[in-house]
């Protein structure tokens, strides 16, 4: 009945040949093959109601233990906001230059802080979550989104916070706050696709999520957290291409159209020239790119 | 082999595992022991010395093949680190093949959803998060969700789905973790030690449910060190030692060789006497703390 194979089959290459053709057959696929993209895609659409809930429920049991338990999610970007205004607003004194210095700095610190921790997060997305990865089946790109999405509730969070301070810093609601809406479409797009970039290089090599926080604090001194690009460059003599870069560097669009959009002290000429045509850019270059790079090495994730 | 060869005829295949290599790489390990130069020297060197600079390769499971037929339900047994659970989540498509193909009908699931759930989380948006993970919509899992509590017999002793998963002793949370899994049907159902939770009645219903879900599902795998529930569920066993296969067959013929391999029990197995089966409860029971009621 039985055979004990202690060595190879003897019929090994004609089996090979046969089970292919038997496979085609009666028609199986593949397993663990790359979906084509669009398929992909209907796949990702599919799980949109895990995507959203896997997102609610990291950031729900995140402050789970704690004594205050969810209070913590407006207290965290607030005390954030604190040490910032100690630092910059009090000993440093950069508020001479701006006014409504302190609306300037928590907009700025809020929506960088969005950006930054949807991509240390994205770079662990995979890496840090192999063996969800390793247990079920479902397009990868859902965790890199899924953790971009938690940041993004997290900044709703902060967003409540943030309309205190303003109104009790005395910034009138205006119209223009209705642009925060798009603003943050396109932050969030920008967000996703960077992190999807650095799942894929993040799952190869697990390495770069140590490298990333030097990486990331040095793009944030450059991006106008603290301190008015604007003012910066008129005040100094600096190249063109210097300006432009400053201007240009994607955070820092995000963060300028944010205040442009709360601040009713900050100007539109403060703001980068095609500002609008520059968010979307940033978005729709980073959006797709980094869910086509992403996707190129779907079948990969899970070898470790 | 006589019947399955016979059957490759009639009955549909729904695996077919095709010279199957999987080979793990290890970072930091071997001869650097992932020191500086060690890790220095990977990176210059890249593909060509791979093992002079620490990469280790582990390889799991050497050239296995075996067709896998509609109706089946199959053991995989081995010692611990034969490749078992490793050849699983390959034929599940989540561990990438070094070489050889693995087809299959379908798209074949693990059972198991740990990994999904999260303990900060009542049992209640577990359910949900779990059954969303599985692919199931959020219609199903509404749908589902009094049988997965019910099956599950977390409310047998007060209000438990209410609380948080970190709370539950380690015997509650795995039956909450077999429920949720067990909920969806699945054309290829892949089975990893997953009867050994719970205590006695539990386990049986548990046996109950697989024997559903094969009768469901088309081709059931089960990845078990417990001779009883492989000879209770499967008609087929396929032995795994050092990552090859080195016996496919019925049920008594492979566990007869297996055991007398092991040595841990007589070579007569159903000749074991029933009393000890009943009075004597399995190792796998007692590490199932309960509250007490």
């Amino acid at each position: 009945m039985s055979q004990v194979l202690h060595t190879p089959p003897p019929r090994q290459a004609t089996v090979d040949d046969d089970l292919a053709t038997l496979a085609a057959r009666h028609g199986l696929a593949v397993s663990g093959a790359r979906p084509s993209l669009p398929e992909y895609v209907r796949q990702l659409w599919a799980r949109r109601h895990f995507i959203v809930a896997f997102s609610t429920a990291k950031l729900t049991s995140q402050y789970s233990q704690a004594k205050l338990g969810q209070v913590w999610q407006v207290m965290t970007p607030l005390l954030n906001a604190a040490v910032y205004y100690l630092i910059f607003g009090v000993l440093l004194d950069s508020k001479r230059d701006v006014p409504d210095y302190i609306p300037f700095l928590v907009t700025g610190v809020f929506i960088w802080t969005f950006t930054q921790s949807s991509i240390m997060s994205g770079t662990r997305a995979i890496s840090g979550n192999q063996g969800l990865v390793r247990a079920l089946h479902f397009p990868r790109a859902a965790l890199p989104i899924s953790f971009a999405l938690q940041q993004l509730q997290q900044l709703l969070f902060s967003m409540a916070a943030l309309v205190v301070i303003l109104l009790c810093f005395g910034v009138p609601i205006a119209f223009s706050w209705l642009l925060v809406v798009p603003a943050l479409v396109l932050q969030f797009t920008f967000n996703a696709g960077v992190s999807m970039i650095l799942a894929r290089v993040g799952a190869k090599t697990p390495d770069i999520s140590q490298l990333m926080p030097f990486l990331l604090r040095t793009w944030m001194y450059l991006s106008g957290v603290m301190w008015s690009i604007d003012r910066l460059t008129r005040q100094h003599d600096l190249p063109h291409p210097v300006i432009v870069m400053l201007k240009l560097n994607p955070p820092a669009v995000y963060i300028d159209l944010m205040r442009y959009a709360l601040i009713d002290s900050f100007h539109a000429h403060q703001l980068p020239p095609h500002v609008w045509a520059a968010a979307t850019g940033w978005a729709l270059i980073a959006g797709v790119g980094g869910f086509i790079y992403f996707w190129k090495a779907e079948e990969t994730y899970g070898r470790g | 082999m006589a019947d399955t060869t016979n059957s490759a005829n009639d009955a549909i295949p729904t695996v077919i595992v095709d010279s199957v290599d999987i080979v793990y790489r290890v970072n930091g390990t071997g001869a650097g022991r992932g020191t500086a130069t060690a890790a220095l020297n990977r990176i210059l060197r890249r593909k060509q010395a791979e093992k002079a600079a620490g990469v280790r390769k582990v390889h799991a499971v050497k050239k296995v093949s075996f067709i896998a037929y509609k109706g089946e339900a199959i053991g995989l047994i081995g010692s611990n680190g034969s490749g078992k659970s490793t050849l699983l989540k390959a034929v599940a498509g989540l561990l990438p093949v070094e070489s050889g193909h693995i087809y299959t009908h379908g798209q074949p699931s693990l059972l198991g959803v740990n990994a999904a759930l999260m303990n900060d989380l009542t049992g209640e948006r577990n359910v949900y998060l779990g059954g969303l993970a599985m692919g199931m919509s959020r219609e199903q899992v509404k749908a589902r969700y009094d049988e997965i509590v019910d099956f599950s017999g977390i409310n047998e002793k007060g209000d438990f789905i209410t609380l948080p998963m970190r709370t539950y002793s380690s015997g509650m949370a795995a039956r909450l973790r077999f429920s949720i899994a067990a909920a969806k049907d699945h054309d290829v159902l892949l089975i990893d030690e997953a009867l050994a939770t719970g205590d006695r009645s539990f386990q049986k219903r548990s046996e109950a449910r697989i024997r559903e879900l094969r009768k469901e599902a088309g081709t059931v795998f089960l990845v078990s060190h417990s001779n009883k529930s492989i000879r209770d569920t499967c008609d087929r066993v396929l032995w795994l030692e050092r990552g090859e296969l080195r016996m496919d067959g019925p049920t008594e013929d492979v566990l007869k060789e297996y055991e007398a391999f092991t040595g841990d029990r007589s070579p007569k197995p159903k000749a074991a006497p029933k009393p000890p089966q009943q009075g004597r409860p399995d190792p796998e029971d007692t590490k199932v703390a309960l509250p007490s009621s």
